[in-house]
C-alpha cells in the first residue's frame, strides 16, 4: 500500500483576479520507507506540492492520501493533529526553537504535540540524539552548535514521533558539501533504522544522485520518475 | 501547562531588557495606585473617623422633618418621651449597636459679661455621648478630659473661645428661647476649649443635658436626635436598612411618618469629599489599566511579529492552535504577574517609608495631621487581579493572532 497517493491533484492560487495553477493535475504515489525526490526548476511546483502532502495547505481538486487518510479536506486542527502524528519536517534554515536546548528541540514535539510520559520521553530523545551524532550536545542551545549540528537535530526532530513520513525542503541548502553529504547519509540510515519515507523538494544534485525515487516537475506538471537508487558520497 | 510556562519564561528572558521594560511600567502603574489608595484612604478614613467617631456617630434618628430644618435648630420637632422610649427599645435589641447619645440641640446667646454672640450647642448626656463618640474626648484641646463635662459646666468651640476671649474656668452666661417663645438664662463655668472640625455642627459647643431642659424649662423628656454608634462600621448598610425598615412605616394619630433614620453620609458635606477620593481612586485605577494594557499589548505585538517563523514552525510540526494562543497569553501572563508582585513589595515598603517618616499635613482647621497611610489585602488583591487579568486581555489579540496564522505564510516570512 502506497504511503503517499496522488489522483488528478491540483493546485490553484488566485492573485486578485489571476489564477494560478501551481500543480495541474498530478498522479503519483510513493512508497514507505521510500528516499525520494522532486526536482524541478523554480515555479515547478515543488514546494506547493510538499506542503500539500505535509497538510500545510489544501488541494484545489483531486485526491491525495498520505499513511491511508485523504488529507485533501481536512480542517486546521485536523491537519495540525495528523502532522503531529504522522509527519515530520526538516526545514532549510533548521527552524529550531532558540530558547530550546538541543535535547528540548527534539523533545518539543513529544512534549507539546503527542504528550508522551517522561520517562518514554526521555529514553527516545536520547535514542535520537544518539542516532545523529548530537548525544553530547544535548544542553546546548541552537546558537551553540554548527549549522550541520543544527541540521541533525531537525532530523532528530522530525524523526522522534515516529514518524512515517519526513518532508525536507532544501535541507542541505544552507549546508556546505561535505556537511550536506553527511546529513544526506545520516537520513538515509534513519531511513533504514527506522523505515522512514523521506521526501525532498531540492535543487541539490547531491541529494538527487542520493535519491533512489525522483520526481521531476516543471510548470506544475509531473513529467518525469526515475528509480535510480544508491548512496554517492 | 507546566511546559508552557517553562517555554513563556525562556521567551521573556530572550528579550530580557523589554522584558524589564514592560514590568517596569507595570510595577510602576501598580505602585502608584497602591500609593494613591493608601493614602487617599488614609486621608479619607482619619477625616471619616473623625467625623463620626467625635461628632456625628454612625447613624442619627430625627423626628421626621427636622434635618430639613436643622439650620434653625427647631425645638418644636423634639422626639417627644414616648417616641424616645420606643427608639431606645428598638437601639438596644440590635446587637450591631454599640452604643448610642440622646442629645438636645439648640441655639443660644453666649455671653462673657461683656459681649455677646450667638453659639449652637449640644445637650448630652457624658457617660453616653462618650460611649458613641469615643473621639470626642481627644478634640478637647484645653480644660479637663476626665468625665467630658458635669453639670453647670460648658464645652466652647475653639474659635468662639478665641474670639470671645474666654479661658477655662472662666464664668459665662446662656440665653435661650424655648420652644414657647419665652427666655432664660442660665450662668456656666468654661469646663473646657473643644476643637473645631469640618461639618455641620463640628464647631458647637456641648453642655449637659439636664442643664438644656432647665434652660430650655422642658416640662418632660425630649431629645432632638439619637446618635448611634455601631460596633462594626462595613454593617452600616444592613443596619440602616433594619432600622428604617422598622422606624419608617411608624405613624403618627395623622398618619404622617414619625421618625427619619439617616446615615452619616447624609449628614455631612465630607461624603462627597469621600465620593470624590473614591472617583479619582477610580480613574487612577482607569489609567493604570490603560498603561498595562497598551505595554502589554505593544510587547505581545513585537514578540509575534518577531517570532513568526517560529510560530510557522512550531504549527508546521503539529502544534495545536491552543496551545500556540495558551504560550503567547502565558508571557503576557507571566509579565502580569512579575510587574504585580514586584509592584506590591515595592509598595508596600514605600507605605512602611511614608509611616516611619511621619509626614504631617493641615486640613482646613486640622493642624498637623499625621499621614497614615495603609492599604487592606482586599485592595492589594483586587488591584493584582485586575493587573493580571488586563495583562492576559492585553496578550489575547496577538495570541490569537499567532494561533490563527497560517503556516506557510508564516514560514516563508523573512
Amino acid at each position: 500500500m502506497a504511503l503517499v497517493e496522488a489522483k488528478e491533484l491540483k493546485k490553484n492560487y488566485i492573485a486578485g483576479e489571476i489564477t494560478v495553477a501551481a500543480i495541474r493535475g498530478m498522479n503519483f504515489s510513493i512508497s514507505p520507507a521510500s528516499f525520494v525526490s522532486f526536482v524541478g526548476p523554480s515555479g515547478s511546483g515543488k514546494t506547493t506540492l510538499l506542503n500539500m502532502i505535509g497538510c500545510l495547505e489544501s488541494p484545489t481538486a483531486g485526491v491525495l492520501t498520505v499513511a491511508g487518510q485523504d488529507v485533501s479536506l481536512m480542517n486546521a486542527r485536523a491537519s495540525a493533529k495528523f502532522r503531529g502524528t504522522h509527519i515530520g519536517f526538516i526545514f532549510q534554515d533548521f527552524n529550531l526553537i532558540p530558547v530550546l536546548t538541543v535535547f528540548e528541540n527534539i523533545e518539543y514535539p513529544l512534549l507539546m504535540v503527542q504528550n508522551w510520559p517522561v520517562q518514554e520521553r526521555k529514553q527516545r530523545v536520547d535514542q535520537l540524539l544518539a542516532a545523529v551524532g548530537m548525544h553530547d550536545q544535548g544542553y546546548k542551545y541552537p546558537h551553540q552548535i554548527s549549522g550541520g549540528q543544527k541540521q541533525r537535530v531537525a532530523v532528530a526532530r522530525a524523526l522522534v514521533t515516529r514518524a512515517e513520513l519526513v518532508l525536507a525542503d532544501e535541507p542541505t541548502a544552507n549546508l556546505d558539501r561535505e556537511t550536506a553529504l553527511h546529513i544526506i547519509a545520516l537520513m538515509k540510515a534513519m531511513r533504514d533504522e527506522f523505515g522512514t519515507t523521506f521526501i525532498f523538494s531540492t535543487h541539490d544534485p547531491k541529494i538527487v544522485s542520493n535519491a533512489e525515487t525522483v520526481f521531476t516537475l516543471e510548470d506544475g506538471l509531473l513529467v518525469a520518475s526515475d528509480t535510480v537508487g544508491g548512496f554517492h558520497g | 501547562m507546566v511546559n508552557i510556562i517553562k517555554i513563556a519564561v525562556r521567551n521573556l528572558r530572550r528579550y530580557q531588557r523589554r522584558t524589564l521594560l514592560t514590568s517596569s511600567l507595570i510595577t510602576l502603574g501598580v505602585v502608584s495606585v497602591l500609593l494613591f489608595i493608601s493614602v487617599s484612604g488614609s486621608f479619607k478614613n482619619m477625616m471619616i473617623g473623625q467625623i463620626t467617631d467625635s461628632m456625628l456617630g454612625h447613624l442619627q434618628i430625627h423626628q421626621k422633618g427636622y434635618i430639613a430644618s436643622i439650620d434653625t435648630l427647631p425645638l418644636n420637632r423634639n422626639l417627644q418621651e414616648k417616641q424616645i422610649t420606643k427608639v431606645e427599645e428598638i437601639l438596644k435589641g440590635n446587637n450591631a449597636i454599640e452604643a448610642f447619645s440622646p442629645r438636645i440641640k439648640l441655639g443660644a446667646m453666649f455671653s462673657n459679661y461683656t459681649e455677646t454672640t450667638n453659639i449652637r450647642l449640644n445637650a448630652v448626656d457624658p457617660e453616653r455621648e462618650m460611649r458613641t463618640m469615643p473621639e470626642l474626648l481627644n478634640r478637647i484641646i484645653k480644660g479637663e478630659k476626665k468625665g467630658l463635662l458635669n453639670k453647670g459646666e460648658i464645652l466652647v468651640p475653639e474659635l468662639l473661645a478665641k474670639g470671645m476671649k474666654v479661658e477655662v474656668g472662666n464664668d459665662i452666661v446662656l440665653v435661650a428661647t424655648n420652644k414657647d417663645g419665652s427666655v432664660n438664662g442660665q450662668s456656666f463655668i468654661v469646663r473646657g476649649i473643644v476643637e473645631g472640625v469640618t461639618g455641620p455642627g463640628g464647631r458647637d459647643g456641648y453642655i449637659h443635658i439636664d442643664d438644656a431642659q432647665t434652660l430650655l424649662r422642658m416640662e418632660g423628656k425630649e431629645v432632638s436626635e439619637i446618635a448611634v454608634r455601631l460596633k462594626d462600621m462595613r454593617q452600616l448598610d444592613t443596619v440602616f436598612t433594619s432600622l428604617n425598615g422598622i422606624l419608617e412605616p411608624i405613624r403618627n394619630k395623622m398618619d404622617k411618618p414619625v421618625f427619619e433614620v439617616h446615615t452619616w453620609e447624609k449628614l455631612t458635606p465630607f461624603a462627597n469629599i469621600a465620593k470624590m477620593i473614591d472617583l479619582m481612586t477610580l480613574f487612577i485605577k482607569i489609567m493604570l489599566v490603560a498603561i498595562v494594557l497598551v505595554s502589554i499589548m505593544n510587547v505581545m505585538v513585537m514578540a509575534v511579529y518577531e517570532r513568526i517563523r517560529e510560530i510557522g514552525t512550531i504549527a508546521a510540526i503539529g502544534t495545536s492552535p491552543g496551545k500556540i494562543l495558551s504560550l503567547f497569553l502565558a508571557e503576557g501572563l507571566l509579565l502580569g504577574i512579575f510587574g504585580t508582585l514586584l509592584g506590591i513589595v515595592l509598595s508596600l515598603v514605600s507605605i512602611a517609608a511614608l509611616k516611619a517618616a511621619h509626614i504631617s499635613f493641615n486640613f482646613g482647621q486640622q493642624q498637623g495631621i499625621i499621614l497614615n497611610p495603609s492599604i487592606t489585602l482586599t485592595d492589594i488583591v483586587s488591584i493584582a487581579l485586575i493587573v493580571i487579568a488586563i495583562a492576559v486581555l492585553g496578550s489575547l489579540q496577538p495570541a490569537w493572532k499567532a494561533a490563527r496564522m497560517d503556516p506557510i505564510t508564516a514560514l516563508r516570512h523573512v
